[in-house]
């Protein structure tokens, strides 16, 4: 029998470790100067260094470094005085000089935090992760596998290599331990992935698309029993390439792990792979072994050292944090808490905030791409940000709601369609014929017919009982399929048998 | 002073996947614990004071600006490889690994 989640966190306390690496959206590569640009044609990009010629040696880049010291700053890191470039040896064809360049002993940021925050049954609680080292290295290159049935390495006759990603900077974002998170560890993983994200795309210094694989996030995960000491053996998970799918990844896992341990079996500490369409993972390459890297210093470049001037110049140009960014939105817009964490679990600040800035009431734009919006991305078991409407579409019909020319019934009618693909706003409005009845003479004639078909209602209201209105708004709000402003016909009914219509 | 067993070269030989007879691990293993022994010499000069350095000359910094220069063509990139196939290196097949 399968466990449920409350099963899992009544007896084990899950202890997260998080592994984000992030690809810098220089121009140039890490230690050559090939375009990182995505999406070329093979190895059109790249050059000796990159490509591990005999002789070719390798050059830091300056903005890479620059990069670096300011994600280490905005995670409240140490910027070490001196540090070092080492390489790493493994034989894997993704890396032609069979080491990759990265940071071993001497990484360049260290000891930072991260704090976020989650809803939780008490309220909104504060989390603080802790930051083990930020460092640098240079991502590798892309292999396909070829013969296989699934495209995957079992069973493929030989592999492809393109080198176009082999030297694009990649800067690797460690955390400590991060124990005590109980049963919210998904939420807390998540939230961390999503916060960092933030930072770095304000930072500006790499664009953060998970889809894409510059934002990877490996998760490792083990369970104790509550009150235990000694922590337990952990899985890591790669391949979690979606907010959502971190969160996924750290529950199916705590899953897996406790159905073992509840069955006497051990966990085996190995690298899993996520799959998207099942949430499950699947087991990958076994860590029994300790990895033997031979790390040793890289001969071919020199220390880097920077200076206090260095580093004060670039935390002088750090923008605003998103945390202060999120206080300020909060406050600005009125929100309250939980809506606020409300909002920042669904990962709809910044669709939010772009719906606002091109004009709609905060309060709308939230109800809309909280409410309606994200039950349709639910069901359709993807993000908001990935449907087809837009926050200039939000925008839109947020105004046609205000100006009366759509009723909240008929908007969602418009989003609908916008999510359909059916086209901007105005298109659906026009194609499904979605208006407003305005037509005042064509409303009291409905009044009238309802006011015919219901005469006790209507003697009742004539009466003075204003609640029985209800039923023939009703009524005239059916015979006009939705499209009439049910303000609008309260008003008319209550004057035409005549009542106050304030 | 360290020193180097039969065993540590073997597993040398096998991170760096070079094929070694029995008689090359013995002899190896033999030269290497003498070069280690000469090596060791160093470091009994070494006090706390002296920083470990992995560059003869004391010089850091070294940077090139963020600029694209051209790359090679992808023909230029493929010549020496031993095998290609559609402008991609082309490898034996990877075992025991998940990529």
């Amino acid at each position: 029998m399968s466990l449920t989640y409350e099963d899992v966190i009544a007896k084990y306390e899950p202890v997260l470790g998080l592994e984000v690496h992030v690809e810098l959206n220089t121009n140039s590569k890490m230690f050559c100067g090939c375009s990182t640009v995505f999406g070329g044609e093979p190895n059109t990009q790249t050059c000796p260094v990159c490509l591990g010629m005999p002789g070719a040696l390798p050059v830091v880049n300056e903005k890479a470094i620059e990069s670096s010291i300011l994600i280490g700053l905005a995670l409240n890191c140490s910027i070490t005085p001196f540090s070092r470039f080492s390489r790493k040896n493994y034989f894997y064809p993704d890396m032609p000089k069979n080491f990759q360049i990265s940071q071993y002993d001497e990484p360049i940021c260290v000891n930072g935090y991260l704090d976020v925050e989650i809803d939780t049954d008490d309220g909104v609680k504060k989390f603080r992760v802790e930051i083990e080292r930020v460092h640098m290295e240079e991502d590798t290159g892309k292999s396909l596998h070829v013969g296989g049935a699934t495209g995957r390495i079992h069973g493929a006759d030989y592999s492809l290599l393109d080198y176009n990603r082999a030297g694009i900077p990649l800067v690797e974002i460690v955390t400590k331990i991060v124990p005590g998170t109980g049963r919210y560890a998904p939420e807390v993983a998540k939230a961390y992935v999503a916060q960092l994200r933030d930072i770095l795309r304000s930072l500006g210094v790499s664009d953060v698309r998970m889809e894409q694989g510059s934002l990877r996030c490996d998760a490792n995960v083990s369970l104790r029993l509550i009150g235990a000491e000694k922590l337990g053996t952990r899985s890591e998970t790669k391949n979690v390439n979606s907010l959502r799918s971190v969160e996924r990844a750290v529950r199916g896992e705590m899953i897996r792990h406790a159905e073992l341990l509840n069955k006497g079996e051990r966990v085996v500490q190995e690298t899993r792979h996520f799959q998207e369409d099942t949430g499950l993972t699947r087991s990958g390459r076994s860590k029994e072994q300790a990895e033997d890297y031979r790390y040793f210093p890289e001969p071919d470049l020199v220390p880097v050292a920077p200076d206090a001037a260095w580093i004060e110049k670039l935390r002088a140009s750090l923008p605003e944090h998103p945390s202060v960014r999120r206080n300020r939105l909060q406050e600005q817009w009125g929100v309250p808490d939980k809506e606020m964490a409300a909002m920042l679990n669904a990962d709809a600040l910044e669709i939010v905030e772009a719906t606002v800035l091109l004009g709609a009431d905060p309060t709308r734009a939230r109800g809309w791409w909280l409410g309606e919006i994200s039950r349709i991305a639910n069901e359709k078991n993807v993000a908001i940000a990935d449907l087809a409407i837009s926050p200039k579409d939000v925008a839109e019909i947020v105004a046609l709601v205000a100006t009366g020319d759509l009723t909240d019934k008929l908007a969602r009618q418009v989003v609908e369609g916008v999510i359909n693909a059916e086209g901007s706003p105005q298109e659906v409005i026009n194609s499904r014929g979605l208006k407003v009845v305005s037509d005042e003479t064509a409303l009291m004639a409905a009044i009238e017919r309802a006011i015919a078909a219901q005469p006790e209602t209507a003697e009742k209201i004539r009466n003075g009982h204003i609640p029985a209105a209800g039923a023939l708004i009703g009524a005239v709000m059916k015979e006009t399929k939705g499209q009439a402003d049910a303000a609008r016909v309260r008003e008319l009914l209550l004057g035409h048998l005549g009542q106050p219509t304030n | 002073m360290s020193s180097l067993s039969r065993s540590d070269v073997a597993n040398l030989a096998r991170l760096a996947r070079i094929d070694m007879s029995d008689e090359e691990l013995d002899h190896l293993a033999t030269e290497m614990d003498v070069i280690l022994g000469a090596v060791a010499r160093v470091q009994e000069v070494a006090t706390p004071e002296i920083a470990p350095t992995s560059h003869p000359i004391p010089i850091h910094n070294v940077t090139r600006p963020d600029v694209v220069v051209a790359s090679l063509s992808p023909q230029a990139a493929l010549s020496g490889a031993p095998a290609q196939e559609d402008a991609r290196f082309r490898v034996p097949q990877i075992l025991g690994e998940e990529a």
